[in-house]
């Protein structure tokens, strides 16, 4: 088992982190979004099981969740889905250490590879939202 | 080492998803571009779309891959964020065998599902 650090604030400890800016909520964001998308997962594997048992077995389960509730549902964890994967993308570039810049002596005006790297995340957020916008239309407007 | 192996294999399972679930959501959830550009349909949970695409050995194959790395990939990540709340090392050795065992289970179920499925021929 690997050594950790004692998380003393608990959950607080990564969903508020104090004084951290942007990239904390970022990275709670992430967490939230990933437990979303685990908990719709598990219910998937079961849902789409439904077909085990013939196709009247499949449509009695999609007549169940043809609403404007669970419509909305799809919609918040198609959401979910693009926000973890856009920004599970520039997680995997931090974690190759590419995007962060190159270290070098601490001279004025300081400078880290946190501050180095934000304009890819703000970059990546930008891209999350014309994805929203553009499945947004077509869940709700462009699908009959 | 097993903590970084682990973590590798949860990093390499994220690039596996990112394609076989971009793949999944672009067909399910796309379907009026995908229309447009004549690589889909726009309604693909209609029921004889769903049991066409189960029959297809390609999407049973990427059914099961997908299961694979997405179960692996959201139980360690769980898992993961469980253990970061500073629990007694036994609760964290429980937690990660009733993540594997979960894991396989339903790998195990979601398998069968869709190999079952794609041989129910003319459904």
């Amino acid at each position: 088992m690997q050594h950790r650090y004692r998380n003393n604030l608990g959950l607080w400890g990564w969903l508020g982190g104090g004084r951290y800016g942007f990239d904390r909520y970022a990275y709670a964001l992430h967490r939230l979004t990933g437990l979303g998308i685990l908990a719709y997962f598990l219910m998937h594997i079961f849902v789409t099981g439904t077909r085990l048992n013939g196709p009247e077995a499949w449509e009695s389960a999609m007549n169940f969740f043809d609403n404007p509730l669970f419509r909305v549902g799809e919609f918040l964890v198609y959401l979910a889905f693009l926000y973890h994967a856009v920004n599970g993308i520039r997680l995997v570039l931090v974690e190759l250490g590419l995007l962060v810049g190159k270290p070098g002596l601490p001279s004025y005006p300081y400078s880290n590879s946190v501050i180095r790297h934000r304009p890819v995340l703000v970059g990546a957020m930008v891209i999350t939202a014309v994805l929203v916008l553009f499945a947004g239309a077509d869940f709700f407007f462009l699908t009959k | 080492m097993r903590e970084s192996r682990l973590w590798f294999w949860h990093i390499l399972s994220a690039v596996a998803i990112l394609f076989l679930l971009g793949l999944h959501m672009g067909i399910m959830h796309m379907g009026t571009v995908l229309e447009a550009l004549g690589l889909g349909s726009t309604h693909p949970t209609a029921t004889a779309e769903v049991f066409a695409r189960s029959q297809h050995l390609f999407f049973m194959i990427t059914y099961i891959a997908l299961l694979g790395t997405a179960l692996f990939h959201g139980l360690y990540g769980f898992r993961s964020i469980l253990c970061e709340l500073s629990l007694s090392q036994s609760l964290q050795k429980a937690i990660g065998r009733l993540c594997t065992v979960a894991g396989f289970a339903l790998f195990l179920y979601g398998t069968y599902v869709a190999v079952r499925v794609f041989q129910m021929k003319g459904v």
